[in-house]
């Protein structure tokens, strides 16, 4: 009984030597600095950078908390278009993404058991390389004495359009950003096409479906939440990214990521930069929501 | 199979749209001219030009240094929180170890910003880098280990109970050999994670502090010469052998990153 007692100690002792530090450097490190943004969203921006204080002798001074960051938020159309924006970039980003990755998901998930593991890793590799050196690579591939843009602009000029500046565009950001995300789209779609059972499509086959009914009768629908864990592994990252547009886009095409990026490291208005990440938080959280939602339909669907 | 020979030809375009980008990079970190434009002659000359840039090499042992004592404490934390997810199923303690690894990196990047200059008063420099990679490294440790133990027969731990065992010799006995390479494998992705990570250390930084990835971006945003290529086909040699150690001592590690 006693030891029993003493050993039921021990254990307790255990969970809190193994989850506490952790823990406790997270609370520091992630919690805390994400409730002192919360917070910050409703304070003043101070004189020279940082906050204002929440108290000053003198009442001229700029004090207290305030609601007007997020007036100012929603006063502007500017910002709410850059949201729009941001999430119609992610949008397109995510369907060429599946697009792209859904032919060499399926491709791998049907090619004989050992060759698999190679194929995945091909595909891991590149996404292994520096996040930098990947885009660099497109500003190579599409500056304007490179090889590729030259033929485009030869092509156009053949056809009598005047020719196009492929770098510092929307269209290069779209490329870095399906380029970069590439690979978060095709692992979750091979780890679930792989579990599908080839008898289904037998059965599908005796029962006279062709080719195109297989697909999207059986496959496609079996999918589903392989399609939507890797829409969000590429629409949350895309949603938040400020180095593709900053290194590939031109002025214009400032995402969400860009315009938080300036609110903290050149105009200096921290409150406001932190309700633009307030707000991105709520958007990632809508998409969280709404796969979740489409998860649990595609699981009920097969 | 009729439709396969499109299968393979869609599959073989999406290799292309992968590999020859970085192809590109490698072949002109050769080329014997200052615009990456087209293929000149073959040189050394841009790998020399690295040897002697003395910010360059700078920057890398302070990437170097980073990536190594935040990946050892990453990998301490991130064991501890993968055994204790598995074990105790503490949902709270999940939700914190998984989150800095779904969200957005910038938000993880402005919200640390924000924390170590109005609250801690801390100057921004090597330990403010260094607090924020442990951070987002210890997800990626945990999840590895996890996925290790739950992989594991629990019928081990209760042959070491029933034998009289106590709960600290369980754990060096069985569970620590068992989960290490998992550990190993953990801490080599922490490494790398650290010495590629460009946005979280943007904003940590400060202005006195340059890593390797900030030292590109500043070229890249400046000035762009063949040195850009060079210094990124000597770090992609890098990453690939940490990827071969790692999956040395794992194999199964890089299939469970989905």
């Amino acid at each position: 009984m006693n030891k029993d007692h003493k050993s039921s100690r021990a254990v307790r002792l255990g969970k809190w030597l193994v989850s506490g530090p952790p823990f406790v450097y997270l609370l520091w490190f992630f919690v805390l600095p994400s409730l002192i943004m919360v917070l910050a969203s409703f304070r003043y921006p101070g004189e020279f950078g940082g906050l204002a204080p929440l108290a000053a002798s003198d009442p001229n001074t700029l004090q207290g908390v305030t609601l007007e960051t997020y007036q100012f938020f929603f006063s502007d159309f500017i910002y709410s278009y850059v949201f729009l924006k941001s999430f119609l970039v992610a949008l397109a980003t995510t369907l060429i993404c599946l697009l792209m990755a859904y032919p060499l998901a399926l491709l791998i998930a049907r090619s004989p058991k050992k060759r698999r593991d190679l194929m995945v890793l091909l595909v891991i590799l590149p996404f292994a390389s520096n996040f930098l050196i990947r885009v660099y690579a497109w500003m190579i591939i599409l500056g304007p004495q490179a090889a590729f843009s030259q033929t485009i602009n030869g092509l156009l000029a053949a056809l009598g359009v005047a020719p196009v500046h492929l770098l510092f565009s929307p269209f290069a950001v779209l490329v870095g950003m399906v380029y970069v995300h590439l690979p978060f789209m095709v692992l979750p779609l091979y780890t679930n096409l792989e579990k599908h059972d080839p008898a289904l499509l037998d059965a599908a086959q005796d029962l006279g479906a062709n080719a195109w009914h297989r697909f999207w009768r059986v496959t496609f629908p079996l999918s589903l939440p392989g399609i939507f864990s890797g829409s969000a592994l590429v629409f949350i990252p895309v949603l938040g990214m400020f180095a593709i547009p900053d290194i590939l886009g031109g002025t214009g095409d400032m995402l969400i990521g860009n315009l938080i990026k300036e609110q903290f490291l050149s105009t200096r208005d921290w409150p406001f930069g932190s309700t633009l990440s307030i707000m991105l938080t709520l958007a990632v959280l809508l998409i969280v929501w709404i796969t979740a939602r489409l998860g649990g339909r595609g699981r009920h669907y097969a | 199979m009729r439709r396969s020979w499109s299968l393979w030809a869609a599959a073989l375009a999406v290799y292309a749209f992968l590999y020859l980008p970085l192809t590109i990079v490698v072949v002109y970190s050769f080329n014997d001219s200052r615009l990456n434009a087209e293929w000149v002659g073959f040189t050394w000359h841009w790998y020399q030009v690295l040897l002697h840039d003395e910010d360059m090499l700078l920057a890398a042992g302070n990437s170097l240094f980073i990536a190594l004592v935040s990946s050892l404490v990453a990998t301490l934390l991130g064991t501890m929180a993968g055994i204790a997810m598995h074990r105790y199923q503490l949902k709270l303690l999940t939700f914190m170890v998984l989150t800095p690894v779904a969200m957005p990196e910038i938000l993880l990047g402005v919200s640390l910003l924000l924390f170590f200059i109005q609250v801690l008063n801390l100057s921004l420099g090597m330990l403010s880098i260094v607090l924020a990679h442990i951070t987002f490294s210890i997800g990626f440790v945990a999840v590895i280990v996890r996925a290790r133990l739950a992989g594991m027969d629990e019928s081990l731990f209760e042959a070491a109970r029933d034998l009289g065992a106590s709960p600290w010799e369980t754990f060096r006995y069985i569970t620590f050999p068992l989960i290490l390479p998992a550990v190993i494998a953990g801490g080599l992705m922490a490494f790398t994670l650290s010495i590629d990570d460009f946005v979280i250390t943007f904003f940590t930084a400060g202005v006195g502090v340059q890593t390797l990835p900030l030292r590109i971006y500043s070229m890249i945003k400046i000035a762009v010469t063949p040195e850009v290529n060079a210094v990124s086909t000597l770090l992609m040699l890098l990453t690939l052998t940490m990827i071969v150690l790692a999956s040395r001592f794992a194999p199964d590690v890089l299939k469970d990153k989905t």
